[in-house]
Formats: structure tokens, sequence, C-alpha cells
């Protein structure tokens, strides 16, 4: 089993809803967020083109973050997402500066937090809160060893991009370009 | 790269501040945190509602946490305005509930009118207040001399107790400062007013063209669900908008239109349509009328003298009218939502529907489809008395077309005028800060100074309650019952909005409100109910449903009366026009004096060194309701001036920097605004998105963020035919020194 999402660069009109989803569904602070939108633009008027896209930890295969957390509180579980252990984590901040995504943020309780791929509904059979949320429906996510699963079909369908390649992460966020 | 910035620049700060205090860290048992476990846990209970952060009023569940507060609303899957997906502001619903300068207690007026003084007061006192001082003016001047002006689900009860006491003038301001001009223009042309949501067949169309429309910025929810339906099935998008607009990005053709021009593209593409013999000729000839004075009025109107006023290559012209036509029937020629602009926004909506109609889509398939509306029995009660006279009286011969109270126009005969028989006396207004809602604010405060009596219903302390007599504080959506909502759809449907809370505070639901003021009017036998409970189960067990059933269910879809989303082959169909007819040239507008086809006619440009101020929406807030939104201002606090490079060099200007902007009457905004140097607009108008520079100190997390574009829309350009307020004829420049002026950021 391997868990990816992938998010439709062409359909997503960058509202937040992701965000406000996520942080409704995960309980996080005002003023903190586990996703968040980029806006990329390139040309001059009135040759211009736009990328938006929402953003989140990349449930890297190679995942930095894990490596070098000196507690053990940054691991993998089953379908290879990312999880921090709040109990184990001493906030020293170590995975926030390895994270080439800048995906994880200190919680005011004193732990490091980010994205789970909201694995509590994904184990009850419900897609994370961002993906069930958007408006665009722009947001695929499911296991990738399923031939048929929503990503594995959209990816073999469409172009993708991954973000920061060259950094080795092998991340499992796709953005369909 | 402006919002992932934002969001990287309050973690951060937020971060540095939370680290240095937190010394002792909490350990918790499970690698699930608080906010998952209460998910689960409260997976338990829900309660039905539909949303009230905007006017799309999505329905959906309210959820709460293992502590009973209102933790997250999620969409309802069998609505059709949402499909189970609410928008960011719908999403964030929660943070009006959890707003802590929510208003909490009745308050009546201390000292004079705009003071601020107030002091607090009983339900009762406030009540008594009201009624008193209602039954005087009534009695002096007439019921007709009370109005009320509403944007919300409470304006509904205030709204019967006026017509109970013989006022016919509600005014809403989402007509004559928004739709109004569309839905005037489309009944002139169709016989139908749009209304809302707006029957466009989105999710099928083969080609979608944006003018005047922001779609993606604005979130009309099923609007831009549709559009992301279409994308994915390769239809064609075309936008035309000075701004790169978000759609513009989405979009195979992006139009950079000169702002004030539309008129006359539309033109140029209704003449291509026919000389190139484009239209939907079996449509035309079966359903319209006036083609032939059409193809005459539009003959000299050709792509190339469209270029000399639009900028628009005539070649672009041509190719977007050919696609259109290539898409034909299943093609929508967007008619926009907030359309007053210039002051010949009903003419410039006509070229739209004309347009529409030489395409086919009125009726078909991937075009406009006929909507079905859910008929529910009203509580029974008497007659509503007959009103002497109406705010028509006091407007001769102005606005003929206007089949709504204009909010303007009730402001305007708040004062005196040698011209005018009557005044108004008093005001409700219910969910709309009038301040931030009508243009010119100076003749809004002159207005409100002449009053008798002011009161304000909301559930924040806006702008408008701090100059009111009496505030009543409402308790918000998710603390009430209302009215089922039945807006028209493709299929009828009802919806039910139940309180999943006690409300907060001393608030108190606005039927509460009316019926307590009706009882003391005498006029209580319009309120046959004594409770929205009460009231709503009656009404749905007229209708075999129950209150018990739907609030297990939270919306219930109906089956249609007929199988006609859209026309027949060959269906007669008869439209309510004069003609019987679609009316390409319009017989009503003729008989009222207008130009009975569109002509364009050029608008004042923006004087030297200054540019024209255009503004819109951000997918994340509604109007100036939300900007003190918990949720909604962890995503965007205050607004932007957008510039365009060229601007910004011969101004000196960066971006993150905080100027000041002046109008052409020399109205300087009342706080800074940042810069956005950005090449996504032209170099000869500004935007900005609306609803910040909340001027309301008790607006703690909004107050002077941000710059407010109706407080520089001094400039109004009526239009003469309905009374909309055209709002984008105002110029803007610059004022870069600051002088030690501090910055709330």
């Amino acid at each position: 089993m391997r868990y990816a999402m992938a998010v439709d660069t062409k359909k997503c009109v960058g509202c937040s809803d992701c965000v406000v989803a996520c942080q409704t569904e995960n309980n996080v602070p005002i003023g903190y967020c586990r996703d968040w939108v980029v806006e990329v633009m390139d040309g001059t008027y009135p040759q211009l083109e736009i990328e938006l896209r929402s953003e989140r930890c990349n449930h890297c295969n190679n995942a930095p973050c894990v490596r070098c957390c000196p507690t053990g509180a940054s691991h993998i579980v089953d379908g290879g997402i990312v999880l921090v252990k709040p109990n184990k984590c001493i906030g020293c901040g170590a995975c926030i500066a390895s994270c080439p995504y800048d995906a994880r943020y200190p919680h005011p309780k004193g732990y490091v937090d980010k994205c789970t791929f909201c694995i509590h509904r994904v184990k009850q059979g419900m897609k994370p809160a961002c993906v069930a949320v958007c408006p665009t429906k722009c947001m695929y996510f499911g296991d990738l060893d399923d031939p048929n699963s929503d990503i594995s079909v959209i990816l073999k369908k469409r172009k993708s991009k991954t973000l920061i390649p060259e950094a080795g992460t092998q991340p499992q966020l796709y953005f369909l370009i | 790269m402006a919002t992932r910035r934002q969001f990287i620049r309050i973690s951060a700060m937020g971060a540095g501040a939370v680290m240095a205090g937190a010394a002792g860290i909490r350990l918790f048992g499970s690698g699930l945190t608080d906010g998952q476990k209460a998910t689960l846990a409260a997976l338990t209970g829900r309660t039905p509602t539909y949303c009230e952060v905007c006017f799309w009023k999505c329905a959906g569940w309210v959820y709460k946490d293992d502590k009973g507060s209102i933790q997250k609303i999620i969409g309802n899957n069998e609505d059709l305005n949402c499909n189970g997906r609410l928008c960011p502001r719908g999403t964030g619903g929660v943070g009006m509930y959890h707003d802590e300068d929510r208003l909490r207690k009745p308050l009546i007026r201390t000292e004079e009118r705009g003071k601020q003084s107030f002091r607090e007061a009983t339900w009762e006192e406030a009540f008594d207040y009201i009624a008193e001082k209602i039954k005087v003016i009534s009695a002096e001047h007439g019921p007709e001399c009370i109005a009320l002006f509403t944007h919300g689900s409470g304006g509904k009860y205030f709204s019967t107790l006026l017509r109970a006491l013989g006022s016919p003038h509600i005014a809403a301001p989402s007509y004559a400062q928004c739709r109004g001009p569309r839905e005037v223009a489309f009944q002139a042309t169709f016989g139908e007013a749009l209304e809302s949501p707006e029957p466009l067949d989105i999710r099928d169309t083969r080609c979608l063209v944006l003018i005047g429309s922001h779609l993606g910025e604005n979130m009309h929810n099923g609007q831009v669900q549709e559009m992301s339906d279409a994308i994915d099935k390769g239809a064609t998008i075309i936008t035309v908008d000075p701004r790169f607009s978000t759609a513009a990005g989405k979009s195979k053709y992006w139009l950079p239109i000169k702002p004030a021009t539309d008129l006359a593209l539309l033109l140029a593409w209704i003449n291509v349509i026919i000389t190139e013999e484009l239209y939907d000729k079996p449509y035309v000839e079966k359903y319209t009328y006036g083609f032939e004075y059409l193809k005459e009025h539009v003959k000299n109107m050709t792509p190339e003298w469209a270029y000399g006023i639009t900028t628009i290559d005539p070649t672009v012209i041509r190719e977007t009218a050919r696609e259109m036509a290539d898409a034909s029937p299943a093609v929508i020629v967007h008619p926009g939502r907030h359309v007053t602009w210039y002051g010949d926004d009903t003419q410039r909506l006509r070229a739209v529907a004309i347009l529409n109609a030489l395409l086919g889509s009125w009726g078909r398939r991937g075009g406009f489809f006929r909507t079905e509306t859910f008929e529910l029995p009203e509580p029974p009660h008497p007659a509503y008395p007959t009103p002497k006279r109406t705010w028509r009286t006091e407007f001769p011969d102005l606005y003929k077309l206007a089949d709504s109270v204009l909010a303007n126009g009730v402001c305007d005969a708040t004062v005196p005028d040698p011209s005018r028989s009557c005044k108004f006396q008093a005001w409700i207004v219910n969910g709309t800060n009038l301040m931030e809602t009508l243009p010119n604010q100076a003749n809004t405060l002159k207005a409100i100074q002449e009053l008798q009596l002011l009161v304000v219903v909301d559930t924040m302390p806006m702008e408008i309650t701090g100059w009111a007599d009496v505030v009543l504080p409402e308790c918000t959506y998710l603390e009430r019952y209302d009215d089922l909502r039945i807006g028209p759809h493709r299929k009828p449907q009802i919806a039910l909005r139940a309180p999943a809370a006690e409300p907060l505070h001393d608030t108190k639901p606005a039927f509460y409100m009316a019926r307590e003021l009706a009882k003391r009017l005498g006029v209580i036998e319009y309120f046959p109910f004594g409770t929205m409970e009460e009231q709503l189960d009656w009404q749905l067990k007229q209708v075999g449903s129950s209150l018990e059933e739907m609030k297990r269910i939270g919306v219930k879809t109906f089956d249609r009366t007929a199988d006609n989303l859209f026309f027949y082959p060959d269906e007669d169909v008869e439209f309510y026009t004069a003609t019987g007819k679609i009316e390409l040239y319009s017989t009503a507008l003729e008989g009222a004096g207008f130009d009975p086809l569109p002509k364009y006619t050029p608008h004042e440009e923006p004087p030297a060194g200054f540019y024209r101020l255009n503004y819109g929406r951000a997918p994340m807030h509604t109007f100036s309701r939300t900007a003190n939104n918990p949720n909604l201002t962890d995503l965007m606090d205050e607004n932007s001036v957008w510039v365009n490079p060229r601007v910004a060099k011969e101004w000196g200007l960066s971006t993150g920097q905080y100027v000041h902007l002046v109008n052409q009457d020399g109205k300087k905004s009342e706080f800074p605004i940042r810069v956005r140097v950005t090449e996504r607009i032209r170099w000869d108008s500004v935007y900005m998105v609306h609803g910040f520079g909340h001027q309301e100190k008790k607006l703690r997390r909004s107050y002077g963020k941000g710059a407010s574009d109706t407080n520089l829309i001094t400039k109004v350009l009526v239009d003469p035919i309905m009374g909309g307020t055209g709002m984008r004829g105002n110029f803007v420049t610059f004022i870069t020194d600051l002088a030690g002026e501090e910055v709330v950021s």
C-alpha cells in the first residue's frame, strides 16, 4: 500500500478551502496551517501564465525529517504516511529545518505538527478533509499500489510533476500539469 | 508566491512567539491530536444548516467537538447548490460563531448619532423603545415612511412586520447595488429574470464566456464546481477582463480589455455572428423578435470598429465569436452577478442576453436550463394592508423598469428635498453593512442623520451599528432556525437550518425580534406561530415531510413537475414578453423611452496620473461581512492595491509598501493600503478586493486593515433604466508619503 495525492493545477482556483477544512478537521490553531496555496505567475502583460496549487507534506519515500529526528517522533506508518508522535517530540525543530517543502510547523503545544493525509479519516474509508471539501474537485487521493484507485488512474492519464525532485526525497504529492 | 508567503509569514511569526513561551511541553498518550479525537467522537451527532456567509446558501452539516462546541461544517451531499462541498467561507463559517467581537447585548444609544455611545439594555426595553417610536412615526407620517434594508435570512421576518404595518419598502442592496441591471435586461429579453443561483448549465457547456465574472475568485460555489467539470470535459473558456483573473489563467482566450468598453466588444461579437451567419437560424426564426432591426443596428459595429475602443485584436474578436458559434447551443455568455458598473449596465446586459439568444443557448443543454422552485405554503395570515404610497411616487418618471425597491432610492428619499412630498423616518437594517454597501458614504450619513429611528440587526458590530439608535444582536445562523431554503435549481429542493448550539451571549433570532415587535405594534396575527419550530413543522407537514424528518436529512429533493429542463426540439415556447418572443429588439425598453437596442457610449477616462478603480472578490471573503471572521482573516487579513509594474516604476512603488489612495474628488482612503506590484493588471487601472478598511474599532481583528473601495466611490453612475448604482467610474492616484502615520498590521 502506498498512499499519494495529486493536485490538478488546471482546476485549482487557489481558494484556500483546503486550508480551512484542514484547520477545522484537525484543530489546527488559528495562525498555523498544515496545507497552503501557492501562486506562481510568469510573463509580461498580456502574455501571462499562472499556476495555482495546494501544497502540504509530500510524505516522501526518502523523508529527511524522519532521518534527522533525534527521538523517533517522526516516523513512517503503513501506506508511507509520515507522522509525528506528539508525546515523543521535543520540539527541537530539526525536521522543520530539514524539510525542503516547509511542510512542518511548531504547534503552540510544543510539538511539531504537519499533514497526516487525514489518516484518521482514511482509516474509516473517507478521503482527507482537503480532498473531500475542494469545490473544484482538483485533488485526488488513494493507493498507488491499487491500479484502479483514483490516484493511479489520474496519474496514468495526465502529465504530472513533483516539487524539488532533485532533493532526492521521492515526494508523493503530484501536480497535474 | 503571495499566498504562500503569507502563510509562511503567519506560521513563522506565530512560531517565534509561541516557542519562547512554551517551556512546558504537554505530552499526549496517542498519535491523534485533540481535534482528531474530537472528530471521531463527534460523528454521532450532526445538525443540518444552510450557510449564511454568502447568498448561495449551501446546505451542510454542523459537527461539534466532545465539549459541545461547534467544530466544523461539512457540505450536504444531497444539496444541488454545493454537492457536499462548501467553499472556504462556508467551511470557515464556524468563525462567525466563535468571533469574540460579536454583539452580545441589545444596545440603546445614549449620545448623538455616530458618537458610538451606547448603554446595554434588556430585550424588553429595546423592543418597547422601538415600538414606541414606530407608533409615533406611523401616526404622524404613515407606516410607508418605515423602510427595511436586508441582506440576510432574518430580513424575511422584518419584511412580514413592515408589510403588516403597511409599508412596502423592503430594499435589498443586492438589487440596485448588484444584480438588478442583469435581471431587468434578461426580463426584457427572455421575459424572465435569472434569480439565484443562476440557471447556468456550466457542467455541460462546451464554451464558457466570462465577461464581468471572475468566477473562482467569487466563490459562487455551484458555478465554480461546474466550471471545473467543464474544464475536465475540455470546454473552451474565454475570459474578458482587464485583469488577469484566476479564470483568465484557466482560459484558452484571455481578452485583456480596456476597462469600461465591454459593450463595444459584445456588439462586435454580435456583428460577427450575424455577418458570418453563425447564429442558430431555426432558433432565431422560431423564438425571437426583431432580428432584422438588430442586424441593421450592428452592421457597422465591426471588430475593426471595436478594436479602436477595446484594444482587442479584431482577429481575436472573430476567432472567439466563431468558438462560441462552434459550441452553440452548448455555450454560455455568462451574465455575471455584480453588474452595476458604468450606469449603462442594463444595456450591456441586454447585449449579453441578445448574444445568448443568437447562439440559441437559452433553454438548451450546456446553456441555460429551466429551473423549478418548490412550492411551500406560507403560514396563514390576514391580507396585508394596501400601502397609500410607494417610493415610486417620490421619483416620478425615473427608473421605470425597476421592479424592486432601490436601496439607494430609499436612502436618497430620506433626505428632505423640495421635489418630494414625503421622506423616510425610520430604517430597520438587517444583515447588511450599509456604510460599505451603498456608494457615496457621505450621502448615506446625511440620510442617517435625518432619521427618527435607526434599528440595526446584526451579529457583528459593523460600521452601520455605530450609527444606530438601537442595536439588536442577532444570533448566528448556527444558533437558530430560519425559513426553509427553497431556491430554484435543476430539481426542486428544500433545505433546513436548525440550531446546532444555544445562542451565545444575550443574542436572539430575528424571528423572535420581529414577533415581539409585532406583538407591541398590534399585528401579531401576521405571526400565527409562536416559534419557528412550530411554523416549520406545520409547513413541512403540508408537503408530506416533518421537522423531524428534515432534521435527519437536512435536504429533501422532489421530482420536477414536468420533465422539461431544456426545450424539446421544436417546442412552442411562449416567453413572458409583450411579443411572446425572445426580444432581440426590446419593446419594453422602447415603451419606457429607452434604446430598444444597446448602443455603445464612451465613458469618462481617468485624468493624467489617475487610474480607474476596479474592485472584486477574494474567494475567502464575502463583502465586508467576513473581514473579522477569525478563520477567514487567517487566510487573508488585509487587501492590497494591484499595480502594474510600469505604473509602479513611475511612482517608485514596490510590493509590500503602504500608500494612501485619493480619488478624483479628493477623497482619501481612511487607511493606508499595501501595494502589490503585478503583471496581472493593466496600466490604466488598479484593483483591490472589496470589504476591507473597516473603521469600526470594535472589529478588533480587522479595524484599519487595508482600504475600503466604497470609501473611494464618491461618484455614482446611475442607470436611468432601473436605478442601479454604477461604481466603476472612480479614479484614484497614490499618496506615497505617509508622513509618519502608523499602519495597523
